[in-house]
């Protein structure tokens, strides 16, 4: 074996045992008390949520769900399928950050005093690409929409100027390779059992997307 | 001018829309009616009270059993389901009665048997205030049940019932809990004409078999020198025991049970090779780590089956079906996963393996097992000393129920030996708590069982302690006479964690030795005829009495207090370390 092999071999082992950030998305219908049975999943293997969405879908009537947790491939496959288990939930896709298209959306609160003393707002706004939602006398909030570090960034940046309060919204997530739910919705609503399948290592699953 | 034919038609018509006006109470029972329901296990209380009403008019279609305790209804419940194929079906009201059911629902979900659950909940404009007896039961058994819907409105009572009954019973069975308001119970409604649920676009209980992977596994097990079949309770619960045979049959493949899957095959049959796991039988465990192609039929993994994951089977290829498609890759990683209801995967695979007989292979597990008779069993059947064995008791049962009986047994050593020993004619015919291992479980889920299969003898054997964990439903069989044979194995000590107590916690028995009522007095206190058995010279015929006894039947036997259940995979250790003594 030349040691490229090895090489090779040991990043398919980490990428199947190594753990890295996955945003889960899950179609379901909008009942109550879903959240919970779709939380415990996690809960019950003592596995944090680092941020969990939910919202409509492009379909009436079926919401989607972003959650996103940092554990290994074997892992987050195990939990998609506990939470694809459940009576409610339509469909369950996980992906990698590269395979999807996701913002979270930050709003800072500072004082107006201290902002137009020490930087220059036109600065942080270009920089950061944040705009301004509120001016006031006494305080200003600014907005960023991006990615963690892009939210981060504006807190380390403000930090030196008070920053009076800070939020971060859930990560809202588009998977690139998806062609949308609503032939998926088709199959579910016609009486036959569905096509899908329970991957092995026998067949090619060589999609972009891991489904179930 | 009006026809008779259109009159006719306008009957017709009139005829397939009828509705019911009534209350939501009398909806629901129409709806368990309607789904076959006969036998109800319940309790009543404050906020079900409209229900139990309603029930007062309805008893010439729906026997309820009074129990003693929820618990005790839910796994009456339970044996009930388990024993006749059917869904069982409790009743327990708001606040206690429903947080009593919780240890069934466990139970119930980890062994995947088909309940419907009925619970009584406070009004509706008091939910939130903890009003007298409220509990929020669905939040409470979420993480115990396969589904559970709270009704606070009685429109949605015919529609909810119907989806329990499907979720319950469809795919891979498991309990659901409806929560019924106070005020919903008591809403008069006119309700559409009931119609059963085949279909929700949420819930898929079964795929379409896939052929590609039936050809897999076909070609692996063609090529295999040395297969091997795992079966559990998938096979009865698909009721694919004719299938499973079959195949078996074709392919000469020697075959091993879970607790959960005996009796699909009978004992006897020449290609059953025994029990896997902790307790299992020696060659089976071993030989999982010699096979070349492990076959898993609608079996979990369960570490209790596995022992040591990270050396278990690892020489071999891992075939798994499993209509849980969950389960495919969860314990133990499979080459070909075949995701399906094994009532149709099992034929599909039947056709393409081929004709074949593995005398060598199977010669082995003979092997194996002379060993394991001359070292465990025969000293535990045939015992040389005066301390009577349960092993010895489970014989005589053989011998004269021939295997005929459903045995139900409760948790701990009792449950591993009668496992073990007792023979086997027919499916269904072994109900044990395997999965959450619910001590208590016994006695109630025998008298369940009775129900279920009223025209077989059920045995219900239990430990000293297990019986002293729901020993108040002797009360329900006083008062319904329920012809359970109860078994008690009385060794007078917590015989499991005693056993484990000597071999790993150097016999520092910790809060094992448990002291026991007089039986026969508590049984004869209930008006249940009760013996003791204190020698072997008395055995047979005590047995004789008990199973020829018209009605239920109490008999403790005293066994000995030290005796241990092996072989034994300790835990954390691999199969193949199995230990004979």
């Amino acid at each position: 074996m030349t040691t490229e092999n090895t090489l090779e071999h040991k990043i398919a082992k980490a990428d199947y045992e190594g753990k890295q950030e996955y945003t889960i998305t899950v179609y379901a219908e909008n009942r109550i008390g879903l959240l919970n049975r779709i939380a415990i999943i996690f809960s019950k293997r003592k596995i944090n949520i680092e941020s969990l969405n939910t919202s409509p879908s492009e379909i009436d009537g079926i919401h989607r769900f972003n959650i996103v947790i940092t554990e290994s491939y074997d892992v987050v496959r195990k939990l998609a399928r506990q939470i694809e288990k459940q009576v409610e939930v339509l469909k369950v896709y996980f992906n990698t950050n590269d395979e999807i298209i996701w913002q979270e959306l930050a709003l800072y609160k500072v004082s107006t005093d201290e902002i137009a003393e020490k930087v220059t707002v036109e600065r942080l706004l270009r920089q950061y690409g944040a705009s301004a939602v509120v001016i006031r006398k006494d305080y200003t909030v600014f907005a960023v929409t991006g990615h963690r570090e892009e939210t981060d960034a504006l807190v380390k940046a403000l930090e030196p100027y008070e920053l009076i309060e800070f939020v971060r919204s859930a990560r809202v997530a588009i998977i690139k390779d998806s062609a949308g739910f609503h032939e998926k919705l088709k199959e579910f609503e016609a009486f036959e059992p569905g096509e899908e399948l329970v991957e092995n290592e026998f067949l090619d699953k060589g999609e972009k997307i891991f489904t179930m | 001018m009006e026809t008779a034919q259109d009159t006719l038609q306008t009957e017709a018509k009139a005829e397939t829309k009828r509705t019911f006006k009534g209350t939501g109470s009398q909806v629901l029972l129409n709806g368990l009616i309607e789904e076959g329901v006969t036998t109800i296990f319940g309790y009543p209380g404050g906020a079900i009270m409209p229900i139990y009403d309603a029930l007062y008019d309805y008893t010439d279609k729906l026997q309820h059993i009074l129990v003693r305790h929820e618990q005790g209804g839910i796994h009456a419940a339970q044996g009930f389901a388990r024993a006749s194929g059917k869904v069982g079906v409790c009743f327990a009201t708001s606040g206690p009665g429903a947080t009593n059911l919780v240890t069934g629902l466990a139970d119930a979900q980890i062994d995947s048997t088909p309940l419907v659950c009925i619970t009584g909940q406070v009004f509706a404009h008091l939910l939130g205030t903890d009003a007298f007896q409220e509990t929020d039961v669905i939040n409470i058994t979420t993480p115990v049940t396969k589904w559970n819907y709270q009704v606070t409105d009685a429109k949605e009572i015919p529609e909810v019932l119907a989806k329990a009954f499907y979720i319950a019973k469809s795919g891979r069975p498991g309990p659901v809990l409806i929560d019924i308001t106070k005020n919903a119970q008591i809403q008069i409604e006119e309700f559409p004409e009931y119609v059963k649920c085949n279909h929700i676009r949420s819930y898929r209980p079964k795929p379409k078999v896939r052929a590609e992977y039936i050809e897999q596994a076909a070609k692996l097990i063609n090529e295999a020198k040395k297969p091997f079949i795992l079966f559990g309770q998938g096979v009865v619960l698909g009721t694919a025991e004719q299938e499973f045979k079959a195949f078996i049959e074709k392919s000469g493949i020697p075959a091993a049970w879970t607790i959960m899957g005996e009796g699909a095959i009978p004992t006897s049959h020449p290609l059953n090779v025994g029990m896997l796991g902790m307790h299992g039988n020696y060659g089976p465990n071993v030989l999982t780590n010699e096979c070349d192609v492990l076959i898993a039929i609608g079996m979990r993994f369960d570490d209790r089956v596995t022992g040591r994951l990270d050396k278990y089977a690892k020489q071999a290829k891992v075939i798994h079906f499993d209509i849980d498609p969950a389960e495919i890759d969860k314990n133990v990683k499979a080459d070909v996963g075949v995701w399906g209801d094994c009532k149709e995967t099992l034929p599909l695979l039947t056709n393409l393996v081929d004709e074949k007989q593995h005398n060598d292979w199977v010669a082995k597990f003979r092997e194996y097992n002379q060993k394991e008779i001359d070292q465990v069993i025969t000293p535990e059947l045939y015992p040389q000393g005066d301390e009577m064995t349960m092993g010895e008791v489970l014989r005589n049962i053989n011998e004269i129920c021939g295997g005929d009986a459903v045995i139900v047994t409760d948790v701990g050593q009792h449950q591993m030996v009668a496992c073990r020993y007792a023979k086997f004619n027919n499916t269904r015919s072994n109900i044990t708590s395997g999965g959450l291992g619910t001590m208590g479980f016994g006695l109630p889920a025998a008298i369940g069982a009775k129900y279920g299969a009223p025209n077989k003898t059920v045995i219900a054997i239990i430990g000293d302690g297990g019986f002293q964990m729901t020993p108040q439903e002797l009360g329900t069989i006083m008062q319904f006479g329920a012809a359970v044979k109860i078994l008690i194995l009385n060794n007078r000590f917590l015989g499991m964690v005693r056993q484990w107590q000597e071999l790993f916690n150097d016999k520092r028995y910790s809060s094992v030795n448990i002291t026991s009522p007089d039986f026969v007095a508590l049984a004869k206190a209930y008006y249940i005829e009760a013996d003791k058995v204190e020698e072997r010279t008395n055995l047979r015929t005590a047995l004789e009495t008990m199973i020829n006894h018209e009605g239920s039947y109490l008999l403790e036997v005293m066994v000995g207090r030290e005796n241990n259940v092996f072989p034994m995979v300790p835990q954390g250790m691999s199969v193949s370390e199995i230990r004979l003594k």
